[in-house]
């Protein structure tokens, strides 16, 4: 018994052990931008041999970040980006999970299955086209070029047709012997009911935005309409001279932010969301 | 009633029906023209004839070896590892009760992170330049091993970096999977293994892994889809000319082509991206058949 | 408000054959006088919802036509017909305050009948005082208990002071208890408003404890439309005796010979008037008298004590049931001894049926 209880200790802290190490490969990233971008960059340049602490924090590297380079342009491009994006994409797959989980309609099970076979397509066999798209359509270096091809998605209809499906067709008919229209309906009470699951694919749309690249560096070449993470690209190739390391960090925590402030406010939800019907890599 | 309905619930999908027709659905179509059409280019505009010549043109390229090289090396590489590592981690957390909160929190914060900003900070972490020796290089050194660039030196250097970098990419996203699967396996289990007296390896082996295993072929499965589509990870480590570094990827030729500093060329972009989809089509197809064999329905 | 409903039929098309329909409600015919309350009863499957939901509108009928008062409507939707609607698991907005739900309905009036947010206010503090449920204006459904749900749905159902309510199955989601008092209540409800109620249910217990007019339906059809005790007393065929009572009619193989009723060999009962043949003979728990040389003889199996009354369960060889019971009072238990017993049956409570179409003969 006594042997038994030491090793399962062991074997316990072993666990801990292994754990921990996993987070400091996690953290240190992390760690290691906020430190770097408070370094000033006489002292950065000075360690040949890079140090784990600085002595002399400064925020001189954020003000350059912002001044040298558009970062608050980037940002607010990102934010225009993101929330046109979300809105737009909650105003096209709500009615069509809506009419999918609760209208009846001659070839529905036809679309659906049509649209269900169209989620196996990936993007990178679209993009081609998008891109003779948008450019024939004049849109480069437009928000509307930004944001269009991506204002729909299969899966989210599918996700919220489903957890529309789930509320009691008793409350339908309810409302019906109410006189309540269809429209009226869902804006009243199945939004509200599946409200859980609409802020769930608001947030994983939020995220997927803030961090999209691709297609935002095909549609924009003018630094104008760039968003951060086509910012930082830039930034790493040409914007603050080429080793000015420290305010390169300062502009990686600067775009870092905003999401992680998000995930540690909603951590919860974002977590659930995501493992309900996240996906990524 | 239904009949009343009828006009209406196509109003209600209307947007989502355009948007698919024009970014979805046309598309698909147009790929496939545009990947027959040979020696069809922007700046030229007409094409000359309709044939496989964009295949076989692709197939020879040896950009595109290299990146059909680089990307099987990624997948073969990252998936087993990080399914691996993910599911140790998982095993863990779930055998843990202090900190399990914070533990779970701390390793979900790479999924929330813009990967092309985190990509820079690892960049700086393992690169060697006249400056400095960089981090990485400077713990080698401790532990009495050469200093290497990982980001511009050999070859070998450069996938151990990407790949590393990709399997804490993707991890955030499998231990939360694997986490939850494994809290919801019934505790009743576990504790009957034990009246009757199993070891603690016999019930991972026999009960755990069991009713896991669908979860862990849906994390391999989309493992594969997610690694065989690798690029913005790339250019976060290596800039946006990939192919002067030689880490290209398929997706990266595919953009390469269709607009990057050799671009210009969407037929043979189509004839690439087409070729992908046939291998991770191939590729999903032969994981659902072995799951289908393999893993148990509770 | 009376309803009529003439000659209506319901065919759905059948879901595991193909151009085959299958037919939920054939040829309806009934008239449900004003302010009654009036059970719809009947085995789940026979119809019933679907009766309720042509009555509200939510479905059409293939044929026949429903009249509430003078006015036809059978085409109109169900938010001009007038009606509320309680069901089975109360249909409670999660989201919206006990209030909020009572005042839904008033919400969708349009033009003349809209309101203002005092009236409707007012309205709906009203309907939660009748079902008393007023102080728990504020809560959400999931606060309530099922009896308080309930209440508020019945609530929602009347404050637009509908022609007609109707509830499916309203008590069945309730446990025992809440059961009794839950229909008394609705009894009260239904006598302070005078709205012409009908109700959905499979329990016959309840169904004849509170209507004033209950509808026995099997397979879309109706056997049998009169007061709870009239078709307790005089049952139209073999389904609707077995259906109505508890414990359930016994059914013996019995025939008619020369104005005499047969069982086995023994002739239980004078028949006068009725034609020869064989017959199901349907004999009451209560219409056995115990009687030592009474012309009926079973095999005593066992006596179970309910109190009141004790239940004597026989066997008889020409019985349909696994076992025959008989209801007496426990003051006679004493007289029961031996293998067998005899009882003396009470006209009444024996009613006899044709072998082949089982209706009453």
């Amino acid at each position: 018994m006594n042997v038994q209880k030491k090793s399962s200790r062991l074997g316990l802290g072993l666990i801990y052990f292994f754990l921990v190490i996993w987070a400091l490969i996690v953290l240190f990233p992390f760690y290691w931008m906020i430190l770097t971008s408070v370094k000033s960059f006489a002292a950065y340049n000075s360690e040949y041999i890079p140090r784990f602490w600085t002595p002399n924090p400064t925020l001189e590297n954020y003000v350059s970040a912002f001044t040298t380079v558009p970062l608050g342009r980037y940002f607010l491009n990102t934010l225009i980006f993101t929330v046109a994006t979300t809105g737009l994409m909650m105003l096209v797959i709500v009615p069509a999970a809506f009419a999918f989980a609760r209208l009846e309609f001659r070839g529905k099970n036809a679309v659906f299955a049509f649209f269900l076979s169209l989620m196996m397509i990936p993007t990178e066999l679209v993009i081609i086209t998008n891109y003779v798209t948008i450019v024939n359509w004049n849109m480069r270096n437009t928000y509307w070029g930004l944001i269009l091809p991506s204002v729909t998605s299969i899966f989210y209809i599918y996700l919220l047709k489903e957890n529309f499906e789930s509320i009691p067709d008793e409350l339908y008919k309810a409302a019906k012997v109410d006189g309540t229209s269809d429209l009226k309906y869902l804006l009243r009470v199945m939004i509200p009911i599946a409200q859980p699951t609409i802020v769930t694919i608001v947030i994983l749309k939020v995220i997927e935005c803030w961090n999209s690249y691709v297609w935002p560096r095909l549609i924009t070449y003018d630094q104008n309409y760039f968003l951060v993470s086509n910012g930082i690209q830039q930034i790493r190739e040409s914007g603050f001279g080429r080793e000015n390391t420290p305010a390169m960090m300062a502009a990686v925590v600067v775009i870092s932010v905003p999401l992680i402030a998000l995930f540690l406010v909603f951590r919860k939800k974002i977590m659930a969301g995501v493992s309900r019907g996240g996906t990524k890599g | 009633m239904k009949t009343k309905n009828n006009w209406k619930a196509w109003l209600y999908l209307l947007p989502a029906i355009a948007f698919l027709a024009v970014f979805m659905v046309y598309p698909l179509i147009d790929v496939c023209v545009y990947a027959l059409e040979e020696n069809y280019s922007f700046a030229q505009g007409e094409a000359t004839g309709i044939g496989l010549a964009n295949f076989r043109y692709v197939l020879s390229d040896p950009y595109f070896v290299q990146a059909v090289k680089n990307t099987f090396l990624i997948v073969i590489i990252t998936v087993p590892v990080s399914t691996g590592v993910s599911l140790l981690i998982s095993l863990g957390l779930s055998s843990i009760k202090k900190l399990q909160n914070a533990f779970q929190t701390i390793y979900f914060l790479p999924y929330v992170t813009n990967t092309l900003a985190v990509g820079l900070v690892f960049m700086i972490l393992f690169r060697k330049t006249d400056y400095t020796e960089g981090l990485v290089n400077l713990l080698l050194g401790k532990l009495g091993l050469g200093g290497v660039d990982f980001i511009e030196g050999p070859y070998w250097a450069k996938m151990f970096v990407m790949c590393f970098y990709t399997v804490w990419v993707v991890m955030p996203f499998k231990i939360l999977i694997m986490t939850s699967a494994l809290a919801s396996v019934n505790p009743d289990y576990y504790k009957a293994a034990k009246v009757d007296g199993a070891s603690s390896f016999r019930i991972f082996r026999k009960i755990t892994l069991p009713m896991i295993s669908s979860t862990v072929f849906y994390l391999i499965i989309t493992g594969f889809i997610g690694a065989f589509k690798a690029y913005s990870d790339e250019v976060a480590l290596f800039g946006t000319n990939l192919n002067a570094a030689g880490m290209n990827t398929i997706v990266g030729y595919v953009y390469d082509m269709l607009y990057g500093s050799s671009g210009g060329y969407p037929s043979y972009a189509a004839a690439a991206a087409l070729i992908l989809f046939a291998i991770v089509f191939t590729i999903t197809y032969i994981n659902l058949t072995v799951s289908k064999k393999t893993v148990q329905y509770v | 408000m009376r309803v009529l409903l003439e000659n209506l039929t319901k065919r759905f098309a059948s879901r595991t054959e193909k151009g085959r329909d299958v037919i939920a409600v054939n040829n309806f015919c009934f008239e449900i006088p004003d302010g009654q309350l009036v059970g719809l009863l009947g085995p789940s499957g026979c119809g019933k919802s679907t009766t309720l939901n042509l009555i509200s509108g939510l479905e059409t009928p293939s044929e026949g036509r429903i009249l509430f008062g003078d006015q036809d409507v059978t085409r109109l939707p169900p938010e001009e017909r007038g009606v509320g609607l309680v069901f089975q698991n109360y249909a409670l907005y999660p989201h919206l305050t006990v209030e909020e739900n009572i005042i839904f309905p008033l919400q969708n009036l349009k033009g003349k009948q809209k309101m203002t947010k005092e009236a409707m206010h007012e309205k709906a503090l009203e309907a939660a005082r009748l079902v008393q449920i007023d102080p728990l204006m504020e809560r959400k459904p999931k606060e309530l208990s099922g009896g308080q749900q309930q209440r508020v749905a019945i609530a929602r159902a009347l404050v637009k002071i509908p022609n007609v309510l109707l509830l499916d199955e309203p008590l069945s989601n309730l446990d025992a208890r809440l059961r009794l008092q839950t229909r008394e209540e609705l009894r009260r409800i239904q006598r302070d408003t005078g709205v012409t109620t009908i109700f959905v249910t499979h329990d016959q217990e309840e169904a004849m404890s509170i209507s004033d007019l209950i509808i026995v339906m099997k397979d879309g059809v109706v056997n049998q439309i009169g007061k709870p005790q009239e078709v307790y007393d005089d049952p139209v065929n073999l389904f609707v005796a077995q259906f109505l009572g508890t414990p359930a009619i016994n059914v013996l193989e019995g025939e008619l010979r020369g104005g005499r009723l047969f069982i086995g060999e023994e002739a239980v009962l004078d028949m006068p008037g009725k034609a020869d043949g064989p017959v199901w003979v349907g004999i009451r728990p209560e219409g056995f008298l115990l009687d030592e040389n009474g012309p009926f003889t079973c095999a005593l199996d066992r006596v179970e004590v309910m109190g009141r009354d004790v239940s004597v369960v026989c066997t008889h060889g020409k019985m349909t049931g696994r076992n025959i019971r008989a209801i007496i009072p426990s003051e006679d238990r004493n007289s029961i001894r031996g293998e067998t017993v005899r009882f003396r049956l009470k006209p009444a409570k024996v009613h006899v049926f044709d072998r082949e179409s089982e209706a009453r003969r």
